[in-house]
């Protein structure tokens, strides 16, 4: 059954690759087919798990004896707990949600079952790799999501900067895979497995520096994939993808590895001591303001929802990092539905206005298209942390768990990010959809079409109600996820109110800012205003804070100049040098060598001779006769 | 008074019976119904034969004992040898159908040389007596010789066979001598020693448990001998010049036999002598056996390197690929063991299909062998050039194809019995085949189809198609997933044993 989870958009997708071109408009149909029964098995191995009492909700499944080498053995075993049941429902839920979507944005392009075909594919590595019981089987979905995000990101490769952003996720996401490559060769030469459950055993033995080391170098992959500093830079690029696909890999479930890797891990990550979930945190909670000080700033309304993305990946580094493991997963579930939807409500707006992306040329469009401007709103105030949608649950609770740690600034930069986030998506908010109406010229506003509604209108309650998977004192979420993660320290009684009140209280600030300053008519002389007072902070914010650049400066440049001494110095002339040198030689003694076969009888027959003769006396010399 | 007249039981050499009696039949029946007809029913009944060969082999597994008065042992090794012989003997037989066909060859006698080759190869696998290694050696040799030769009209045909049977009769001389050696030194050319209670019969394996070790020193020598007598047969360096000459001349599914199937019963011979038997004297067989496999495996890749003709490139890559499956020998453990029963049924399937294809695109009376001919033929028959290119990759153990997995588990074996230096020239001889694997590759792809060459797949037969499908899928299921064989191997390592 769990292989069926795998099997069946893998299936799809194989099937799509060889047969798709044929079948054109069927193939949607076959791909949403194939994710839609993965989810339903999905939804069976849950209700089975359900039935079984809480410890002996774990199995292992043996798919597949796959390497055995020198005692290592990356058997493909399929680990099916409470976490990756969780991570599947997830995966294929949204997954199923965005297929169907999908049927209607992609319309009428040349390489439609082409699309649906990567789709598959992504939601197949995807699951193997929140499935795998090995590192090494795990490895594999990740650079298979990898492989697919790439694809995606470069789908429309004829535009160059498609192609360029493509190449940046890959390159980037490969320097996270390097660390995260070393971490398994650690943990396999210290450890003696790679299966996850004996890793995870086996954790404390490491010892401290070489557990935090371990963990570390992980960690390092998961920025990578999840997008945290310094590795973040690929995402905004991304979103030159197609809109769904921004939504499933680039929001909802690709970059969450990273995230179910630090918590799959979290033994690994607390063997070490603090210092390895220290690093975690502060690297989340940076991250989380770093990038929402950046979307406060953009006018793309799909990078500002990357860089919410990678804000909020923050937060859920910051609640593994305070050892609120489910917790981080409970954001991690929330986010998905409500990240998904915006990006789909962006897709929809995108749709509508001809691919238009700038918020300063939109206005007014929820009379215009009220489905999807009821749905966007419902995601805006869902990451806005507005009670009761479903951000606000899971947003106070890492700043709770985090308060409850102790850990005071961790839990004031989010703070700090929750009052940003707000602003921002406020000021996209207001700017798209309300006040007066304002499209590019020429264009007709239609609402979203009808797959593409049924998609937003179900994410749309999964924002409004997600947070009810794990309300305060009922924990549903938390008590499923217990026997894997087991259970975070929160504060209770007045301490939590007073924490959800702050919380609340910023994120209404957040708004009320965005309002005076977008919505209500002296908004533009304020911004003004406003921009006079720091014009350098604006610049260097509008600029991305010239990342891109010192990136560019201090690693591309030396990098591609040592390339280019490697490609055409030292492999041109010292290495092809000695290969072609190699040939030579051994075509010379090749050329020799064939006069020896002659094609006379008598001198094969006297070589053979030669040889007996030689073994003859070799074998006398060696009894001494 | 009286003989001794030995016990008879027939479950030990049941495969062999079964195919000399198919071989007898098809000679009679096709006596009977004499000139003309398409003669389906002779590789129908071949197929039968072999079927019923395999049945029977099947049946042994399991057993351990000497049968027919010590002459044959009746084990597990014996046993994956002889279906691994008669799966190889398979292929040919379909492949040889469409071949002889398609060249008006007669073939009524092909596939009774065929079988009576096989029955001889598989009494090696068993032969627990020199002399019954002999008889076998000869009875599939003759076989061949005459196959080797088949294509009557032919002159390299001929000259082949004629060169082929010349050093052939020349090494048996020297197998011949080893064995009197043998027999001087122990009074019988027995390997195991009698099984018979109170019977006292010396064999090797008994005589090295009971002489005192100086003793020894007439059966070093006779086992210098044997490997020369044996490593004829697998074209062992400086054994091996007839190779490329009678692999030529053969018509090309006699080649993949050859290579496939002679190779197997040759070395499974040596295995049984070298790695179970004369195991104690390892420390004096070793360095020979070192020697010959450095000798072969730098040989036959370098030499392959100037090749223009496809069957005679082919030809030095199966020397040196005799020279891979030698350090799973040299090992002497059971993985070596396993990994050289793999090596040699992995290699034999591939070979196989790579020769398969050659008999296809070769055309009537094999005209277009050389690389050169091959230009291009991606563009005009993908599929072929396809399977082509899995095989010559899986030959030069490219991973994901079943040639990886083989050269892997007797490295491995090799590398674990502490001769790491020998996996070292052994990999380095095959980044120098890889070269001439991967020049036919480019020839086949990256060059345009000679003008007016003539259609690549004229006048072929579904079976041959079929049978280079079946190894071609071989070759990446097994690639891909092996420890099912693998496993079958590491059981196989189970000699005869007076002890179990």
């Amino acid at each position: 059954m769990a292989a069926a989870v795998i099997a069946l958009p893998l299936a799809g997708a194989a099937f799509l690759l060889f047969f798709g071109k044929r079948m054109s408009k069927a193939s949607a149909y076959i791909a949403s087919g194939a994710i839609a029964l993965s989810f339903l098995s999905g939804l069976i191995l849950f209700f089975r798990m359900l039935g079984e009492p809480g410890e002996e909700r774990s199995f292992v499944m043996k798919v597949y004896d796959w390497v055995n080498v020198g005692g290592i053995h990356g058997n493909g075993e399929l680990l099916l707990d409470p976490l990756s049941i969780v991570m599947v429902l997830v995966v294929t839920g949204v997954g199923t949600l965005i297929h169907v979507y999908s049927i209607g944005y992609m319309e009428g392009d040349p390489r439609y079952s082409r699309f649906f075909a990567y789709l598959n594919l992504f939601c197949a590595a995807m699951l193997i790799l929140v499935l795998a019981d090995n590192l090494l089987l795990l490895f594999v979905g990740w650079e298979g999501v990898g492989l697919c995000s790439y694809l995606l990101i470069g789908f429309w490769f004829e535009r160059e900067v498609a192609a360029g952003a493509a190449k940046k996720a890959f390159i980037v996401n490969r320097i996270g895979d390097f660390s995260f490559l070393l971490g398994i060769f650690l943990i396999a030469d210290e450890i003696g497995s790679l299966s996850v459950t004996e890793i995870n055993a086996g954790a404390a033995t490491m010892g401290t520096t070489l557990a935090t080391v371990g963990a570390l170098l992980l960690f390092g992959g998961a920025t990578g994939k999840s997008a945290q500093i310094p590795l973040y830079v690929w995402l905004p690029d991304a979103m030159e993808g197609p809109t769904p696909v921004s939504a499933l890999i680039h929001a909802a479930t690709m970059v969450t590895a990273g995230v179910y890797v630090v918590v799959r891990f979290s033994p690994l990550f607390v063997a070490g001591g603090t210092t390895a979930l220290t690093v975690v945190a502060w690297i989340g909670a940076l991250t989380a303001l770093w990038a929402a000080l950046m979307a406060a700033f953009e006018y793309d309304i799909k990078r500002v929802l990357a860089y919410s993305t990678i804000s909020q990946l923050g937060y859920m580094f910051i609640a593994s990092g305070v050892a609120g493991y489910s917790i981080g997963i409970f954001h991690l579930v929330t986010h998905a539905f409500f990240k998904a939807l915006l990006f789909l409500g962006a897709g929809a707006v995108m749709h509508a206005l001809a691919g238009e992306t700038d918020m300063r040329k939109m206005g007014g469009l929820r009379r215009a298209m009220p489905v999807v401007g009821l749905t966007f709103a419902a995601g805006w105030l869902a990451i806005s942390g507005i009670f009761p949608f479903a951000g606000f649950w899971s947003k106070d609770a890492i700043l709770a768990v985090a308060w409850e740690q102790g850990e005071y600034a961790l839990w004031a930069l989010g703070l700090l990010t929750a009052a940003l986030t707000a602003f921002y998506m406020s000021r996209m908010y207001f700017r798209v959809f309300e006040g007066d109406l304002e499209v590019p010229e020429g264009i007709h506003v239609h609402d979203a079409p009808r797959t593409m509604a049924v998609a937003l209108v179900s994410l749309g309650a999964l924002s409004v109600v997600g947070g009810f998977f794990n309300l305060p004192g009922v924990l549903t979420l938390e008590h499923f996820l217990a026997p894997v993660l087991g259970e975070p320290e929160v504060p209770h009684g007045v301490i939590a109110w007073a924490l959800a009140g702050a919380a609340l209280v910023v994120a209404f600030a957040g708004i009320f800012v965005a309002r005076a300053l977008y919505l209500q008519p002296e908004g533009d002389a304020r911004r003004e205003r406003l921009e006079k007072t720091a014009p350098w902070f604006v610049g260097a914010a509008r600029s991305k804070f010239y990342v891109d650049e010192f990136y560019g400066r201090a690693i591309v440049a030396p990098g591609k100049a040592f390339a280019g001494f490697c490609a055409d110095i030292f492999d041109k002339r010292v290495l092809d040098g000695l290969v072609n040198g190699v040939a030579w030689v051994v075509n010379g003694v090749s050329s020799k060598g064939r006069h020896v076969q002659t094609g006379y009888v008598r001198n094969y027959a006297v070589i053979f001779l030669l040889g007996v003769v030689v073994i003859a006396s070799f074998m006398f010399l060696r009894v001494g006769v | 008074m009286g003989l001794n007249t030995p016990e008879i039981e027939l479950l030990g050499i049941a495969p062999e019976i079964a195919l000399v009696v198919g071989a007898l039949f098809i000679l009679i029946v096709d006596a009977i119904i004499g000139e003309g007809g398409n003669k389906w029913h002779l590789w129908i009944l071949s197929t039968i034969a072999l079927g019923v060969s395999i049945f029977l082999a099947v049946q042994a597994w399991g057993s351990n004992e000497l049968q027919m008065g010590d002459m044959i042992a009746v084990d597990g090794f014996a046993a994956f040898v002889k279906i691994t012989l008669a799966v190889f003997a398979l292929l040919t037989v379909w492949l040889s159908r469409s071949y002889l066909h398609r060249d008006g060859i007669e073939e009524s006698e092909f596939y009774g040389l065929l079988l009576f080759a096989v029955a001889g190869m598989m009494l090696m696998a068993s032969a627990a007596d020199l002399i019954m290694v002999f008889l076998a050696l000869e009875t599939f040799s003759l076989a061949l010789y005459v196959l080797v030769g088949f294509r009557r009209t032919s002159l390299t045909g001929q000259e082949s066979a004629m060169k082929y049977f010349l050093l052939g009769a020349f090494s048996s001389t020297f197998l011949l001598l080893g064995i009197a050696f043998v027999y001087g030194a122990i009074g019988s050319t027995q390997m195991y020693g009698s099984s018979a209670a109170g019977a006292g019969a010396q064999g090797i394996a008994t005589a090295l448990v009971s002489l005192p070790a100086g003793e020894f020193t007439l059966l070093v020598i006779a086992t210098g001998l044997l490997v020369v007598g044996l490593g004829f047969k697998v074209a062992a360096v400086p054994f091996h010049m007839w190779t490329p000459d009678a692999y030529q001349g053969a018509p090309s599914p006699v080649t993949g036999f050859m290579a496939a199937a002679t190779k197997l019963a040759g070395f499974a011979a040596l295995i049984r002598l070298l790695d179970a038997i004369l195991f104690p004297l390892r420390g004096d067989w070793r360095p020979l056996v070192i020697g010959i496999a450095v000798l072969t495996m730098v040989v036959g890749s370098v030499l392959a390197v100037v090749q223009e003709d496809l069957k005679r490139l082919l030809a030095y890559s199966s020397i040196a690929h005799a020279g891979f499956v030698f350090t799973g020998i040299i090992a002497s453990n059971d993985r070596g063991v396993s990994g050289s029963l793999f090596y040699l049924a992995t290699y034999g399937i591939t070979v196989l299909g790579a020769f398969a294809v050659i008999a296809v695109l070769g055309g009537r009376d094999e005209r277009r062998t050389t690389v050169d001919d091959f230009r291009g033929l991606f563009y005009e028959s993908p599929l072929l050039a396809g399977a082509l290119t899995l095989f010559l990759l899986s030959l030069a153990g490219v991973p994901a194809t079943v040639g990886f997995v083989g050269k892997l588990v007797v490295f491995g074996a090799a590398v674990e019995a502490g001769y790491s230096w020998l996996v070292v020239v052994g990999v380095l001889a095959s980044a120098v085949a890889a070269f001439f694997y991967l020049k036919v590759l480019v020839v086949m792809y990256m060059q345009e189809r000679q003008e007016g060459a003539e259609p690549a797949t004229s006048g072929y037969g579904g079976l041959a198609t079929g049978v280079i499908g079946l190894a071609a899928l071989a070759t990446v299921a097994l690639g891909l997933y092996w420890s099912p064989l693998i496993d079958f191997a590491e059981r196989a390592t189970f000699f005869f044993s007076a002890g179990g």
